[in-house]
């Protein structure tokens, strides 16, 4: 079976001549279908920017990004971008930022299923099926986003990005804008999904708790290579490169004899 | 400092005011300006609509008199034919103001047209077109408008276009603008992802978002048109005879100034008022917009803080003599009364670090900058006692009003150390870091300048900066964030103070350099035995750090307890418990009991990682506002252990050693049926 994405040697520069700087060099990555993908790595280390290529915001200088076995970074139509986008969707870091004040929830979802003439009220019984998705009431739609919380806003986020039933989900930090218990609710959330729609995820985030627990697989990036990558089981107990050791021996709120 | 500065990056309260509470805040106080200026043009509009049938023979008829001064008969006399100038003024309001409002809807029509399509148009055309809307607004409207008035037929048809077409490049730049603020934030950009079109983007997304200030420039510009269009009225440019407008009234006027002022002042005053109208109502919006943008502003007066005062009565646990800080009853009170720090009491020992630990709302932040005296403007704290001990002199009060003075001041800055949570924001940065770093021994400790750089270079040394000698001839933003991170930590050490306070030092950090942090901050404590007061929402970093843990919930200490207790997850209180249930952590998964599987349905016939996934405890729910807390404990609504006595009656505290406290009715009822009670709801949330 074709990986849903696969990534091959891609390398992203920005600038030309003195000032150009390479943001990522040679990234290979593999998908399949209904996993999840934990994306590690610090401040600085590219995995935004790699989501960025994935959905077409970024141009890769050289590599392949396929799509169920389709090269994205040859598209240049734009009914072959748009025909993209809807196939790969993110679900941005903050929910304050991320849903449009002035829309309601069922608006907003709408726009999602269609977004050239998406109505609350022509897909009502769909966005009230969304909302259930994110075990959210079908009144919801009807509100606007700052009767929410930030969990209950970021589900709606993740409701809106399924709505396009994409074929895969990128979620780039979409916890760390929250508190813990809030945290805990998105989640579970997400768990939940993974386990009764079978989600494909590409999941990004400098949290390796977070990370350790809704992933299957984990790459770990530093300065814009992926430097470890195997299954999370692999990777967190039996970390092989000094660099993840030292990222997992920096995470507080392990047990002293293990730290 | 701000209040928003106190809080984490990138979080913010839980729950801005609700809906309901910001619209009556918003109805109640209309703003003065906006009351008079909608009244203003309100009556204005009335009688424009009234006027040609009460007044418009009597402005026609010609009289006898001419140039006749003001009488009972003709309040503002009469022009050249004997017309009387009250009557014609009162009729020209319909003609101004038609004229001026069309001329307003010609410039945010094509302006607001112009600017959408200047922004949905691609980078070249845009950048293009905004210049030419900058060279645009950078010729004087009404100049604009003579030469176009000139082109055309001189009369109101020319001048209202004229006008229309000069106003209108503010229109455009203002929404090119504010439509390139807002195409910036994530929800246009997801709606972009989702392959929504330009033009529904314009619509949907970003005009409603930006409508607030082109509000405030349709009645500002409104105002300027009258201005405008009288003018060129008056200058015989605009409304030609027989019709009349109070521009043209005006020019009328002028003509006999000196022999009967009174005729020009009728519509010299009308013009004055409209004009002062629409502009009060173009302010009076604006004012409105920032303050419903103000998410602090008080809600409502509430319930004085002596209501709760009851709430904390015997909560003066037993102090250690050498302790540093102690903290009695201390509130955080917003100018109305609300308490958003409502009775906190703890102590820190010497060389003692205490974490607290809370979500966004819960007040942690506040109780550390009222320890340190900076809480923001609008706030102020009192207390029993909050109190800086020393034991060499007397204590510092913390709290006591009006104690602000030089002596005061060098003691909080000599024995309070500070480390904020942004290292970008904490250093000035158009300054070098010697001198930021020497100040403080320099003003109050009167070091001299050799002394202050020599003791500077070893506490960045200490902090483990590479070359700190050339480091003090750096500004802030040749370091990267852990390391001006360090050094804030290093200037925090520089007075070898009483008491560090760490507000959320390592929120903005990478993960290895928080371990970073945390080891230096851990250090600075061996080696000076510096009492430390850390602030931190994440409550595996404070039970790594600290030797004693406080738990915050709504502006209210819940629970104290030892780090060792919140490493190996020994909570009591059912907050706490929930807090460390619902944080994942990377050691769970061997802990974790295997039933609770998660993945492997999604992961069918891939059995390399069917690794079980423990579900977290999400609470339910969120935390009260500050002036909507309950009587009784304010996480009763949202407890799994709830009794009935919760709700109303303030939780007891439970204070089993020093330094040790829960404030739960569960520890109660648990102490009746002896200790297993308490360990039971802690199996549970595991």
């Amino acid at each position: 079976m074709t990986p849903v994405l696969q990534i091959h040697g891609v390398d992203v520069s920005f600038g030309h001549g003195p000032r150009r700087k390479d943001v990522l060099h040679g990234i290979d990555l593999a998908l399949p279908r209904g996993r999840t993908l934990g994306l590690v790595g610090e401040s600085g280390s590219g995995k935004s920017t790699l989501a960025k290529v994935v959905v077409g915001l970024v141009r890769a200088s050289s590599g392949q990004v396929s799509l169920d076995g389709t090269d994205v970074t040859r598209l240049r139509s734009r009914a072959d971008l748009f025909a993209l986008r809807r196939r790969v969707q993110l679900v941005p870091q903050d929910p304050y930022a991320s849903l449009n004040p002035r829309m309601t929830v069922g608006e907003t979802i709408a726009e999602a299923i269609d977004p050239r003439r998406g109505g609350a009220a022509r897909h009502r019984a769909a966005v009230a099926e969304r909302l259930a998705q994110v075990a959210l009431g079908a009144d919801a739609a009807d509100r606007y986003p700052h009767e929410f919380s930030g969990g209950q806003r970021q589900r709606i986020a993740i409701a809106r990005a399924l709505a396009v039933e994409p074929d895969l989900v990128i979620a780039d930090e979409v916890t760390s804008a929250l508190d813990c218990s809030v945290q805990a609710e998105v989640l579970n959330l997400l768990a939940a999904l993974r386990r009764d729609l079978g989600l494909t995820m590409l999941f990004i985030s400098h949290d390796l708790a977070v990370v350790r627990h809704v992933s299957d697989d984990v790459a770990v990036m530093h300065h814009g290579r992926i430097v470890e990558s195997g299954t999370a089981q692999a990777v967190f107990d039996t970390p092989r490169e000094a660099y993840t050791q030292l990222l997992l021996a920096s995470v507080p709120g392990r047990r002293r004899d293990a730290a | 400092m701000t209040a928003t500065n106190l809080l984490p990056r990138n979080r913010r309260p839980a729950d801005g005011p609700s809906p309901g509470s910001a619209r009556t805040k918003r109805r109640r106080r209309p703003g003065l300006m906006l009351t008079l200026g909608l009244t203003g043009l309100g009556l204005l509009v009335v009688l424009a609509v009234v006027a040609p049938w009460i007044w418009g023979d009597r402005a026609e008829e010609l009289g006898p008199s001419v140039h006749l001064g003001s009488s009972g008969e003709h309040w503002l006399g009469t022009d050249a034919l004997g017309r009387d100038i009250f009557a014609r003024t009162m009729v020209a309001t319909r003609l101004t103001l038609e004229l001026s409002a069309l001329a307003t809807l010609i410039a945010s029509t094509v302006g607001i047209t112009l600017g959408t399509l200047i922004w949905v148009s691609g980078p070249r055309i845009r950048a293009v077109g905004l210049r030419v809307i900058d060279v645009m607004i950078s010729y004087p409207a009404v100049i604009l408008a003579l030469a176009i008035a000139a082109i055309l037929d001189p009369g109101p048809k020319a001048c209202v276009i004229a006008i229309g077409a000069a106003g209108s490049p503010s229109f455009a730049r203002l929404t090119a603008n504010l439509a390139a603020s807002v195409a910036g934030r994530d929800f246009v950009g997801s709606a972009r992802l989702l392959g929504v079109g330009p033009l529904r983007l314009m619509r949907r997304h970003i005009l409603p978002n930006i409508a607030e200030p082109l509000l405030v420039l349709l009645s500002v510009s409104y105002a300027h048109t009258l201005m405008a269009l009288s003018g060129l009225s008056f200058l015989g440019l605009g409304v030609q005879l027989p019709d009349y407008d109070w521009g043209q009234l005006l020019a009328g006027g002028l003509q006999s100034l000196y022999t009967n002022p009174v005729e020009a002042v009728g519509p010299a005053v009308a013009i004055v008022l409209a004009g002062l109208s629409a502009s009060f109502v173009g302010d009076g919006l604006a004012a409105a917009a920032n303050r419903s943008r103000r998410a602090d502003a008080p809600a409502k007066a509430t319930k004085p803080a002596e209501a709760n005062a009851a709430a904390a009565v015997g909560t003066a646990p037993a102090v250690p003599d050498d302790a540093v800080l102690v903290v009695d009853d201390l509130r955080v009170l917003r100018k109305d009364g609300t308490a958003l720090v409502d009775g906190v009491s703890f102590h820190i020992g010497a060389a003692e670090i205490v974490g607290v630990v809370g979500e966004s709302g819960s007040g942690k932040s506040l109780t550390a900058m009222a320890a340190a005296r900076l809480l923001p403007g609008g706030l102020h704290a009192t207390a029993r006692t909050a109190e800086l001990r020393h034991p060499d002199s007397a204590a510092l009060d913390l709290v006591a009003p009006g104690a602000e003075n030089a002596e005061t001041r060098r003691r909080l800055a000599v024995e309070i150390g500070i480390v904020y949570q942004d290292p970008s924001a904490s250093f000035n940065p158009a300054l070098k870091l010697g001198g930021q770093l020497t100040e403080t021994l320099r003003v109050h400790l009167k070091a001299s300048r050799r002394e202050a750089r020599e003791q500077a270079i070893e506490q960045l040394d200490f902090v483990r900066l590479t070359d700190p000698a050339s480091r003090l001839r750096q500004y802030p933003h040749e370091l990267s964030g852990g390391m001006r991170q360090r050094a804030m930590i290093a200037a925090a050490l520089l007075t070898r103070p009483r008491l560090i306070i760490a507000d959320e030092p390592t929120t903005a950090l990478d993960v290895t350099v928080q371990a970073e942090v945390l080891r230096l901050l851990r250090a600075a404590n061996e080696r000076d035995g510096t009492a430390m007061l850390f602030i931190s929402h994440d409550i595996a970093v404070v039970g790594d750090l600290c030797d004693r843990v406080l738990v915050m919930y709504a502006g209210r200490l819940v629970e104290e307890l030892t780090a060792e207790d919140v490493r190996e997850g020994r909570a009591r209180h059912p907050y706490t418990q929930a807090l460390l249930a619902a944080t994942p952590r990377l050691d769970t998964a061997a802990a974790a009991p295997a039933e609770s599987a998660g993945g492997p349905e999604a992961s069918a016939g891939e059995p390399a990682s069917a690794e079980p996934v423990r579900t977290l405890a999400a609470i339910p729910g969120r935390p009260p506002q500050p002036d909507e807390r309950p009587p009784g404990c304010a996480f009763a609504p949202r407890c799994p252990q709830v009794l009935a006595a919760c709700h109303d009656t303030p939780p007891p505290v439970h204070s089993p050693a020093p330094g040790l406290s829960v404030l739960c009715h569960l520890e109660q009822a648990g102490a009746r049926t002896g200790e297993t009670g308490t360990d039971k709801p802690l199996e549970a949330a595991r």
